[in-house]
Parts: C-alpha cells; sequence; structure tokens
C-alpha cells in the first residue's frame, strides 16, 4: 500500500513526546511513592506523611502563606486592573505592559535584588523571615494576577453597569450586584495563577528567608537532596492531587459563569 | 477630578514599588562597592569586571543557547503537533489536549522530579552511564515550553479560513506545498508568539535546571550553570558577586527595548487592516519610519550580540 500524507500524521512526533516526557514521568513518582528504596510495595511514605508533624506543619504554613499571597495580590492587583480597563481615567496599554515588563527579567534576578533591598532596610530573612518572604511572594506573583484580570475587565458589560446605576443602585451596589459577579472568572484564573505556584515555590522561599521557611516546594527539593527519593515522591504526588483538585473546581467556576452567560443571552 | 488623581497616583504608586528593587540594583551598578547601599563614588568598573568573570559569562552564553535551541525545537514540535491534531478524530483530539493540560497546570518542581527520576531510570539501566548533560536540560525545558506553542497556535487554526487550504489544493498545490505557502502564513502570529513565550520560560526558568544539569556546553566538566543556578548557588554560598548588578542593568535595558518592539509591532498590526488605503506619500513615510526602527532595532540587536561573543 502506497503511503499517503495526511495532516493528522503531523501529530505523531508531538504525540510521543507527550507520551514519552509527561505520562511516563508521573508513572515513575507514582511507582517510587509505594515503594521502599529495595523497590517493595509499602505505604511508608503515605504514613510517614500524615504522621509526622514536620511534614504537616508544612502543609498548614504552605497553605496558609499560598491563601495569604492570593488574597493580598488580588485586594492589591483588582483596583489596578479595574482602573486600568477603565478608559475614564484614560490609561493605556503601555502601563499595563510595564505592569508585565519585570516577568520577563530573569526572576531569581528579581528575587535577589528584592532580598539586596530589603537587606538593605532592615528586613533581612535572618531577622524577618516571614515577612521578608511574603514581601518577595507578594511582588513576584502580582503581574500575574492583574494581567487575567485586565483581560476579564475590558469585557465588562458597560450598559449592565450603568442599568444597575438608573435603577438605584449605589455605588457599593453596583460592585459587589454587577462587576464583581462579571469579573469572577478573572478572580478565579488570576486565584489559579497564584495558588498553586505560592504552594510549591521553591526559589522566593529559599532565597529570602535564608532557608528558615520552608514550602511544599522547598520540602520536595529537601527530600530529593537528601536522596529520600520515596518521600519526596509521595509528597510530589499531594502535590499533584491538589493541583488536579484545584483545577477541577476553577472549571466547575468558569463553566458555570459560561453557562451563566449562554442562559442570559437567551433572554 | 479627585477621584481619577487618587487612582492614577495609586496605580503609579504601586508600579514604583514594583521597580524599586531593579531600580536600586541599577544604580548601585555604578559604583564599586561590594553591597547595595554604600556609595564609593561613580564608576563603571563593575561593568568591566562583569566582562572579565568569566564565570558569570558562561552562565550568560548557557543561558542563551539553551534558551534558543529549546525555542526553537518546542515551537517545531508544538506547531506541527496542533497541526496535527486539529485535523484529527474527536478522540484523539480530546485525549492530547488533556495531557497537554498537565505541564501546564503542574507544579514546576513535581515535573522536575519526575523527569529526574526517568532519567536517572534510564541512566542506570538502559544508557549504564549518567546521562545528565545538555541534553536532559534541552527535553525538560521542552516539556516546560512545547504545551505552550501548542496553546498560542491552536486559536489560529481555528480562526483560519479552511476553504483557501482547499482552493490551493484544487488550483494544483502538492499538500505539502498548500501547507507552507497556505496555512503556515495564517497561522504566523500563534507560532511566533508561541515562540516568544517558550523564549521566556526557558529564560526565567530555575527549577527544571537545576534538577537536571549536567557537565557540559560551556562549562565542560563542571555542571551546566544558567543565570538562574548561578545566582542561587552564589547566594548559597552567601557570596554574591556585585557583578551582577551590571548584569541587571544589560538584562532590564533589553527588557525594555524588547517591550518597546513589541509594542510597535502590535500597533503595526492593529494599524494594518486600516491603512490599506493610503496615498502614495504616507506609504513613503511610513516606509522611511520603518527603515529607522528596523536599523535603530538591527543596531542594537548586533551590538548586543557581538558584545557578548566578544566576551564570552
Amino acid at each position: 500500500m502506497k503511503f499517503r500524507f495526511q495532516r493528522k500524521f503531523l501529530a505523531i512526533p508531538y504525540f510521543i513526546f507527550l507520551i514519552l516526557f509527561i505520562v511516563l514521568p508521573i508513572l515513575f513518582i507514582i511507582y517510587y511513592a509505594f515503594t521502599d528504596s529495595n523497590g517493595f510495595f509499602t505505604f511508608d511514605a503515605v504514613v510517614d506523611f500524615f504522621t509526622s508533624t514536620n511534614k504537616l506543619n508544612v502543609l498548614l504554613l504552605s497553605l496558609m502563606f499560598a491563601m495569604l499571597n492570593t488574597i493580598i495580590c488580588l485586594v492589591i492587583g483588582y483596583p489596578i486592573a479595574y482602573i486600568l480597563s477603565n478608559t475614564k481615567f484614560n490609561a493605556n496599554a503601555v502601563i499595563v505592559m510595564l505592569f508585565v515588563m519585570p516577568m520577563w527579567i530573569n526572576f531569581v534576578l528579581r528575587t535577589w535584588a528584592t532580598r539586596d533591598v530589603l537587606t538593605w532596610i532592615g528586613l533581612d530573612g535572618g531577622t524577618h523571615p516571614y515577612l521578608a518572604t511574603m514581601i518577595g511572594l507578594i511582588y513576584n506573583y502580582l503581574p500575574f494576577v492583574i494581567l487575567p484580570l485586565y483581560n476579564v475587565m475590558l469585557k465588562l458589560d458597560k450598559s449592565q453597569i450603568e442599568a444597575a446605576m438608573d435603577l438605584g443602585c449605589n455605588r457599593l451596589q453596583v460592585f459587589t450586584k454587577s462587576i464583581f459577579p462579571q469579573s469572577i472568572p478573572g478572580v478565579v484564573s488570576a486565584a489559579m495563577m497564584v495558588f498553586m505556584p505560592t504552594m510549591s515555590s521553591y526559589v522566593i522561599s529559599d532565597v529570602l528567608s535564608e532557608g528558615q521557611v520552608v514550602l511544599f516546594g522547598n520540602l520536595i527539593y529537601l527530600n530529593f537532596s537528601n536522596s529520600q527519593w520515596n518521600y519526596g515522591s509521595f509528597i510530589s504526588l499531594f502535590m499533584l492531587a491538589l493541583v488536579a483538585i484545584s483545577m477541577l473546581i476553577s472549571r466547575n467556576f468558569t463553566e458555570k459563569s459560561t453557562t451563566n452567560k449562554k442562559e442570559s443571552s437567551k433572554w | 477630578m479627585v477621584k481619577k488623581i487618587l487612582a492614577k497616583s495609586y496605580v503609579y504608586l504601586i508600579l514604583i514599588l514594583m521597580y524599586i528593587p531593579i531600580f536600586v540594583l541599577i544604580v548601585f551598578s555604578f559604583t564599586n562597592s561590594d553591597s547595595v547601599g554604600i556609595w564609593n563614588g561613580f564608576s563603571l568598573e563593575l561593568y568591566s569586571r562583569l566582562f572579565r568573570n568569566e564565570e558569570i559569562m558562561i552562565a550568560v552564553g548557557n543561558t542563551i543557547i539553551i534558551a534558543l535551541i529549546s525555542a526553537i525545537c518546542s515551537t517545531i514540535l508544538g506547531t506541527l503537533g496542533a497541526i496535527g491534531v486539529f485535523y484529527s478524530k474527536r478522540r484523539t483530539k480530546a485525549l492530547v489536549e488533556n495531557l497537554n493540560q498537565i505541564p501546564v497546570v503542574n507544579a514546576e518542581i513535581v515535573m522536575a522530579l519526575s523527569l529526574t527520576f526517568m532519567f536517572v531510570f534510564c541512566g542506570s539501566y538502559i544508557f549504564k552511564d549518567n546521562i545528565f548533560s545538555f541534553w536532559t536540560i534541552l527535553f525538560g525545558h521542552m516539556v516546560l515550553e512545547t504545551p505552550f506553542v501548542y496553546l498560542n497556535v491552536k486559536p489560529k487554526l481555528i480562526q483560519m479560513d479552511p476553504s483557501l487550504y482547499e482552493a490551493a489544493l484544487d488550483l494544483g498545490c502538492s499538500p505539502r506545498k498548500a501547507m507552507y505557502k497556505v496555512m503556515l502564513p495564517q497561522i504566523a502570529p500563534g507560532v511566533l508568539s508561541g515562540f516568544m513565550l517558550a523564549l521566556t520560560l526557558s529564560l526565567d526558568d530555575f527549577i527544571v535546571t537545576a534538577f537536571l544539569s549536567g557537565p557540559g556546553l560551556l562549562s565542560g566538566a563542571g555542571k551546566i550553570q544558567t543565570i538562574s543556578t548561578f545566582i542561587q548557588n552564589s547566594i548559597k554560598k552567601k557570596i554574591v558577586p556585585p557583578e551582577l548588578r551590571a548584569l541587571t542593568t544589560i538584562i532590564f535595558l533589553v527588557v525594555v527595548i524588547a517591550t518597546i518592539l513589541v509594542i510597535f509591532y502590535q500597533k503595526r498590526q492593529n494599524n494594518r487592516s486600516s491603512a490599506r488605503f493610503l496615498t502614495k506619500e504616507q506609504i513613503k513615510i511610513r516606509n522611511i519610519k520603518r527603515l529607522i526602527i528596523g536599523g535603530i532595532s538591527l543596531i542594537i540587536l548586533i551590538t548586543v550580540i557581538s558584545l557578548l561573543i566578544a566576551f564570552i
């Protein structure tokens, strides 16, 4: 039979790549998570994770840091995105660009710069590890919040806001009943961009707290460098599960909002 | 009016706060003190020391080489993948899209760890040798970048006019030629933005390089260092060379120039639809403008590249 060129064959290399370098490595993690150093099946790593107060503390601390970072970034970034998207303040795309530009500078370099400045004003990692880490995290993730929020705010239904004003809403009500519900998809995707990466961040907490603040990413790295691969794999697997759960939640949210839109467009 | 001023000052305040660390480094790159906060008078010593510091120059060279090669490879792979998947059956499409989503949402450190396990396994059971080298970094970076290239190309394929491709076939093009001449120009903006994104992801990466690094490339026998891993290592060793402040200035300048070019490019894209009916004069002026901008950017690019080459 003669070989006939079909366009779908072009996907074959990518498909092989996906299987080899994305699916296979995850299988390795699963394998290591449930075996001991001799390769026998065991739940050691699971039991160890859930009984070690140290590791549970790390989990709690990472959740707290992630939550706080998400909330603070949203509180700072939400007004900025709103102001920038609002033509009344004749802000333009150049300022948005300025907010995004730090993302293009190597982030280890940026973290080092933050560390230097914090040390200069007396907030070094040795004396204020938590505060320094928090500042570094906010500084790093703020652009990731502003961009998705800005994109959603550009599409806000202006006539709905005006209608709310005409129908007698005060400013607060306009915000809570019209602007905020419309921007929920942006808020969710911004939170997604911050929450999980904060939990698994390694460099920022390591550099800014001089190794005193241990987040999930640091824990994985520590376990790996101490050649406790089985424990490290289980923690990674746990992280993977958290990511999957948060993905499902956010997907639920965005789907709801799109169906809402469809329903409202019917009317 | 008051509201407007308040809003604006808030935006600018946050903007200034965001740039303070970088600006402090830039200001203190023009003096020769060892740490930020001590001003020893104006000097360009750090800059000359930067270009004579072999370790930093090697790290910069490694970063650029890895970024370019991995971005090119993942752009080709991702673009071909996106085209192929676009014309596949629905089930294959759904499968690839879901697999493609894994590295996008997955924590980088988990991905790096899983790849490390696999490469260690391959090294000990298949190759019987330590396989950590430039190639493991390359594959690691490609895992990081290719899904994003795919996601950038996909919307352009959906927007594409399918009848153009068929028309090309009817008019006697071979499928391959139709692909080159008709399909590729239509998805080119997506491919370009995918490439740019891949480049930035690679330049920014720390964890994948730290996990998968081995001997090779410019560093010879030692582990390959990129800018990220070099800075992290020197912070760990508590001796951060002050020359890095000069490097920050240079990187910042490059980023600013790139941003300006991107803004110009976007403006031109926006103008293109409205600029179809121009008089000859206007076209002449536009061409001259383009020539000047292109020339200036070319000169800057060449100087940056030649500086790099000269000092590596």
